[in-house]
């Protein structure tokens, strides 16, 4: 099974780990990731805080060049990538007259006919149905499931679960036998961008987020964002300084959830690049085989790195 | 009213608004909800109802005060507003305007001067590479904003975790990138 892949900038470098993640997943479930070839970056605030022109044709290039490669599906992982990618692909289908102007800008054939998929919905389509019978080592933890912003909105253009209280990666956590905990920040904003801009805004903001998870008794938060993850991970210090607080529960992405379920190892799926340790307890439950049918047995190691 | 006599009027701002992003100010009834859930309105000058309120004046004083306010730069375009609103003003959509006008007006308020810094790095890193070159952003941004002891603690253990790339990823098609540049920008507003 082939899937377009389009990683953006992060997950070629601060964010490595979720596209080793996603990678070793796919593997799991026998998708192979196409790269979309040549890809650039899609621009993400700074272009559509500046230049209209440049916001709408730089996501609009990548897509021109995967269907150029007859790709019917991108898979998007980063979610302000997915989101850039989304929008762009509605206002050019909104406006047909803008649509031919962006084509003459990046001087390929732009018809719109790609599916831009994020994380969730990539695993729903190809994953989700095989899932549980792949699980080895059931997620044990109390999980809070941060979705951030651009996962979820706007909703008009994504159509993608419910605003307020999305579900999908809660049950795609419940699934690899976790516990997702219902809590109030799901979808507050971590302060995205503005990471070394503002990072006192930053550090209020994931703060608030990051407080609100420990106070419900979650020992990890699970985002499916390369932003969301940085805020939350990276910038723990000053979030710990801005709460008087020493918070130390790891965040990871939804693929290291789903790939420690499936019996990935630490390293396989980039654990020990978390700025925040990822020390999780070894529980009960991940030490019984899950079905009773012989399976390759999964060693217990210790989850940290 | 005629639509010849329609034609006579000059372009408000508000029409103006009304082509660019399908935002008609006036369907605002300053319910509030929009400021309510805006994660950084307690940072604004005008949180975003007060923006819509000031934009319905049709005030020149107004729309000034917007233009070089920090508002406009600090909205993070996390789309709260948007879902909230019961008339679903997109004001995201309205703030890129903004900025985007203040950008090329040179009216940008002189605080937001990091903000700016972040983006054009950000943008720079793209015309060259064609990608966002992460190491290359931060040193070129700690050049325009002479923060150059800014995160430097993180660095060392950033890339021991292997997530500093040492040298940038070139991609073959960076000359259609700087070309894509090329276009979009105004040569009489000059470079972005």
């Amino acid at each position: 099974m082939k899937v377009g892949f389009y990683p953006g900038c992060s997950m070629k470098g601060g964010a490595r780990e979720y596209q080793e993640s996603v990678s070793a997943l796919a593997k799991v479930f026998d998708i192979e990731l196409v790269e979309i070839p040549d890809w650039n970056c899609c621009g993400a605030t700074a272009a559509h805080n500046l230049n209209k022109e440049l916001s709408l044709s730089l996501p609009a290039r990548i897509m021109a060049l995967a269907e150029r490669e007859g790709i019917s599906d991108i898979v998007v992982p980063c979610a302000a990538c997915y989101n850039r990618l989304s929008i762009v692909k509605h206002e050019l289908e909104a406006d047909k007259s803008l649509s031919k102007r962006v084509a003459s800008i990046i001087d390929l054939k732009y018809e719109g006919t790609t599916q831009i998929l994020n994380i969730i919905q990539f695993i729903d389509k190809y994953i989700t149905d095989r899932l549980e019978e792949k699980v080895v080592k059931p997620f044990d933890y109390k999980t809070a499931c941060y979705y951030g912003c651009l996962l979820v909105r706007p909703h008009s253009i994504l159509k993608f679960d419910r605003v307020e209280d999305p579900q999908s990666m809660d049950v795609l956590v419940k699934k690899a036998g976790g516990d997702a905990i219902d809590w109030a920040y799901k979808t507050e904003c971590c302060g995205a961008g503005m990471s070394v801009s503002r990072t006192d805004t930053v550090a209020r903001l994931s703060g608030n987020i990051m407080k609100d998870a420990v106070d419900r008794a979650a020992e990890v938060v699970v985002v499916a964002c390369p932003m969301c993850h940085s805020n939350l991970d990276m910038r723990r210090p000053e979030i710990n300084k801005f709460l008087n607080e020493k918070i130390d529960i790891p965040i990871l992405y939804i693929s290291q959830v789903l790939g420690l379920a499936v019996g990935l190892d630490a390293k396989t799926l980039g654990l020990n690049r978390h700025m925040t340790e990822v020390n999780l307890p070894v529980k009960p439950a991940m030490e019984v085989p899950v079905a009773s049918e012989p399976k390759k047995v999964v060693n217990t190691q210790k989850l940290e790195a | 009213m005629s639509a010849s006599h329609e034609h006579t009027h000059p372009d408000t701002l508000n029409d103006e608004i009304r082509r660019e992003t399908g935002v008609i100010v006036n369907k605002c009834y300053q319910c509030g909800k929009c400021s309510a859930g805006c994660p950084v309105a307690t940072e604004m000058e005008y949180p975003p109802s007060l923006v819509m309120r000031m934009l319905q004046t049709e005030d020149p004083l107004h729309v000034e005060k917007l233009l070089k306010s920090m508002t406009i730069w600090l909205c993070v375009t996390c789309e709260m507003c948007l879902t909230r609103c019961p008339m679903e003003i997109d004001i995201p959509s309205l703030m890129d305007f903004m900025r985007q006008k203040s950008y090329r007006a040179k009216k940008t308020n002189p605080q937001a001067k990091k903000i700016i810094s972040f983006h054009k790095s950000f943008l720079d890193s793209i015309n060259y590479t064609g990608r966002l070159y992460e190491m290359g952003l931060i040193v070129d941004y700690k050049m325009r904003t002479g923060a150059m002891m800014q995160d430097v603690a993180v660095a060392p253990k950033m890339f021991i975790k292997g997530k500093l790339n040492p040298v940038p990823e070139f991609i073959k098609g960076r000359k259609k990138i700087a070309a894509i540049f090329n276009k979009v920008q105004d040569k009489k507003e000059g470079k972005l």
